[in-house]
């Protein structure tokens, strides 16, 4: 059946932010124009006036943060219908789009919805009188972090009497080191800029982090940054080569995203440019469809056997990462993946971030990650195999707080993503499938990203890590704790407040004041 | 290395032997090497096939082998890139040659699922039938398989520039055959069906990319609503005559009968099949 579109229609769509120019400000410099790549603002010649299409805003904010003479405000739109608790205005937006086009509402970043954030309803311990904070200026204090399997026992071997000459005779696992708990989400190329891309590279590689590549591949010239890099495996196999595999920090086998579970990807054929589709190994103007499951995976021995094709691609010498959404059941997943073989097995909640996923799968499917994490981490404690893997999380972590409760929930590192992407110059606009950022970020356009300089873009990045990082070192010395090692599991370190039973149960944790 | 977790039988890796005591199920005379496979877990027969690469061996020839995995997956060497040419007499497991960088495998048996999965560049070749996902998202090189293939086969195979990988199947193919297919070439020859039609539903499902033949009978029912029959071209004869060409030779049919049948050309409708499902 052919779809009337909405071209050939009158559209109902109410506008979603309003332009309010300052006219006496305006020296029209036509900067907005130039910035809007959804065309909002447009100069008239005759009349010497600028107007502004305000149903083409999606308050991205690019305009009113370049205007030289700040002439700019954009705001929601105050235009509202009549209030309804229960049809609310973006209920009704959604309904009249699809009424026009037909189509699967989509969107970008993540879920927005008012979902519980378990994170404000936990707060961290400081020492009083009977042990000492430690104060992190003067003393030192331990954020390294080592990701992979860990062996059951240590075995020392002495050489001589004198017990100076020990070494460790236990055969160890590969293991990558982390200057600090914390690592970039994976945003492919494709999805991302090339600009911002190379951006997350250089900062991991500048401050002894990782970065991941996503599914997209890793351009040659950028194998450089291999050691900083976890690569993925994903369902679409895009950009796998032995080079690629064999470059990684981490090889990363994606089956699912916070933003999606269960469903796969598409990018659309516009944006496989000619160096999208080096990178991705697809003739140029395909769409590159990730299947939603990986067609070799029904099961966990089959994970298994994947896990050990790519630890057998990398000589054994690499750590393999298998990242899932968190969902139901997925304490008993996260158990089967470390019997399977992952080293690190990665856990991305219900608000995490994506470039393009269906609203309904965004604000719908899987579970918080602070529950998810919590009960991975207890169910993995239970049955003795928690040393067997690191575990990541990711999907919403805000502010270092989030990663210091992480920590003492299970968590060995966290993926940000979010908080990457808003250093990098990102508003949230969720306008990401659009493929026109106007600040270069979630673009292939040129002329867009151009405006994101990785030399300017990654001190961004090294400034958020360093600037979270010495705040993780103040709230561990506050605990009296001088290495996040140390911290890794600790949950008499939390309490709830605002929490029901059965969520203090599955956090672990006891309430405030107990 | 301790690899055994408790409930789980961990891939085989429960006593794998160290390279020294080993190397006497390898027996290297010049550039050739002999392994005797029968009483090796797989990581150990690609541990001597390492080894052996390593000491300047470009030939392989790995004898009684039956359900080890992996089988020249791990022969990636970056610089220089030697070519070798395993040779397996038996059964090979599961994932036979993935991820193979330019390596040449010659299977005399049958093969298990996943041959080829992800494989960058070289050949495969079967004496045989194989299993289920062959030619999973490969990217590069050939793969000949004398008899039948199992579901999902070739599904989101790949090309890009002048890399185009190459399937050329003599007997037929179970559902879901090309599924998902961003490029390649693929060739079913269904030799062994006489006058009896392929069984093959859901052929090229979601295909955006690449072309299939198809010689013997197929119904339009049977094909996935993504592609549609053109065609045949004079390159697309010349392709034939190259790969089947070469499949005749090596599995010993007779070329002209295969060349003669009738071929169908399949090939996606659109590179874009889903751009019309989304409200932007």
């Amino acid at each position: 059946m052919e779809l009337v579109r909405g071209e050939e229609m009158f559209s109902h769509m109410l506008p979603e932010f309003i332009v309010e120019r300052r006219e006496d400000r305006c020296i029209r410099c036509r900067v907005c124009e130039r910035q809007c790549a959804f065309e909002v603002h447009k100069y008239d010649k005759e009349l010497d006036m600028v107007f502004s299409d305000e149903k083409k805003c999606v308050g991205c904010q690019r305009c009113a943060v370049l205007c030289p003479t700040d002439a700019l405000v954009i705001r929601p739109h105050p235009g509202e219908y009549r209030r309804n608790a229960n049809w609310t205005r973006e209920r009704i937006q959604d309904l009249k789009k699809q009424a026009e086009t037909g189509g699967v509402i989509l969107t970008g970043s993540g879920n927005d919805k008012p979902y519980r954030i378990y994170w404000d309803h936990i707060v961290l311990n400081a020492s009083q009188v009977t042990n000492p904070s430690i104060d992190p200026l003067r003393e030192p204090m331990e954020l390294r972090t080592f990701l992979g399997r860990k062996p059951d026992a240590l075995e020392l071997r002495f050489n001589g009497g004198d017990y100076e000459d020990v070494e460790v005779a236990t055969e160890l696992y590969p293991n990558v080191m982390i200057e600090t708990p914390m690592v970039f989400s994976a945003m492919s190329y494709g999805a991302i800029s090339y600009q911002a891309f190379k951006s997350l590279a250089m900062a991991a590689s500048e401050y002894g982090t990782l970065f991941n590549t996503g599914e997209g591949g890793l351009p040659k010239e950028l194998r450089k940054y291999g050691k900083n890099a976890i690569v993925q495996c994903a369902s679409g196999r895009f950009g796998v080569d032995p080079e690629y595999l064999n470059c990684a920090a981490v090889v990363e086998i994606k089956i699912g995203q916070g933003a999606k579970p269960g469903i796969g990807g598409h990018l659309p054929g516009e944006k496989v440019t000619l160096p999208i589709s080096v990178t991705r190994m697809i003739p140029e103007g395909t769409d590159a469809l990730s299947p939603a499951p990986q067609h070799d995976i029904y099961s966990i021995e089959d994970l298994s056997m994947l896990i050990y094709a790519l630890k057998e691609a990398t000589n054994y010498e690499t750590p393999v990462s298998v990242k899932i959404a968190a969902v139901h059941n997925v304490a008993a997943i996260a158990s089967g993946m470390v019997r399977a073989g992952a080293d690190i097995i990665a856990i991305d909640g219900l608000r995490g971030g994506t470039g393009a996923a269906p609203k309904i799968i965004r604000d719908n499917v899987g579970i918080p990650i602070e529950l998810a994490l919590a009960a991975v981490d207890r169910r993995l404690r239970e049955e003795g195999i928690r040393n067997k893997c690191s575990i990541l999380v990711a999907g919403g972590f805000r502010c270092s707080a989030d990663v210091v409760k992480a920590i003492a929930l299970g968590a060995d590192a966290v993926y940000i993503g979010t908080p990457a992407l808003v250093a990098m110059g990102c508003t949230l606009c969720q306008k990401c499938y659009t493929g026109k950022c106007n600040w270069g970020i979630c673009t292939q356009d040129p002329y867009l990203s151009r405006r994101l300089n990785p030399e300017i873009a990654s001190k961004r990045l090294v400034n958020l890590l360093r600037g979270w990082s010495l705040e993780i070192k103040e709230m561990l010395g506050g605990m009296g704790i001088n290495a996040v090692e140390s911290l890794r599991g600790n949950r008499e370190h939390l309490r709830g407040v605002g929490l029901e039973d059965w969520e203090l149960e599955v956090l672990g944790i006891k309430g405030a004041g107990e | 290395m301790e690899y055994s977790i408790g409930g789980l039988r961990d891939m085989f890796l429960g006593n794998v032997r160290r390279l020294e005591d080993i190397l006497s199920y390898a027996n290297i005379s010049d550039d050739i090497a002999e392994i005797d496979a029968s009483r090796l877990v797989h990581k150990e027969i690609n541990d001597l096939m390492q080894y052996c690469a390593l000491q300047g061996v470009r030939k392989i020839v790995l004898r009684g082998v039956c359900g080890q995995r992996y089988l020249g997956t791990r022969l990636y060497f970056p610089n220089p890139r030697p070519r070798l040419e395993i040779e397996i007499h038996g059964h090979p497991g599961n994932d036979l040659g993935a991820f193979l960088d330019g390596h040449r495998i010659v299977v005399h048996g049958n093969a298990q699922d996943g041959v080829g999965n992800t494989m960058d560049g070289g050949e495969i070749l079967v004496h045989g039938r194989a299993g289920d996902v062959v030619a999973m998202s490969m990217r590069g090189g050939r793969i000949l398989i004398r008899d039948d293939v199992g579901y999902r086969t070739a599904i989101h195979m790949k090309e890009y520039k002048d890399k185009v990988p190459v399937l050329v199947v003599g007997g037929t193919a179970q559902d879901f055959f090309g599924e998902y297919m961003a490029g390649g070439r693929v060739v079913l020859l269904g030799l062994n069906l006489g006058n009896k039609p392929h069984r093959a539903r859901y052929i090229g499902t979601g295909m955006h990319g690449g072309i299939m033949f198809i010689r013997g009978k197929v119904e339009k029912w049977q094909l996935g609503k993504e592609v549609g029959i053109v065609d045949m071209e004079r390159e697309d004869w010349k392709l034939l005559e190259k790969h089947v060409g070469d499949f005749c030779e090596i599995f010993g049919f007779k070329r002209d009968e295969v060349l003669g049948g009738d071929f169908l050309k399949l090939k996606p409708m659109t590179k874009r099949p889903y751009g019309k499902v989304y409200a932007y």
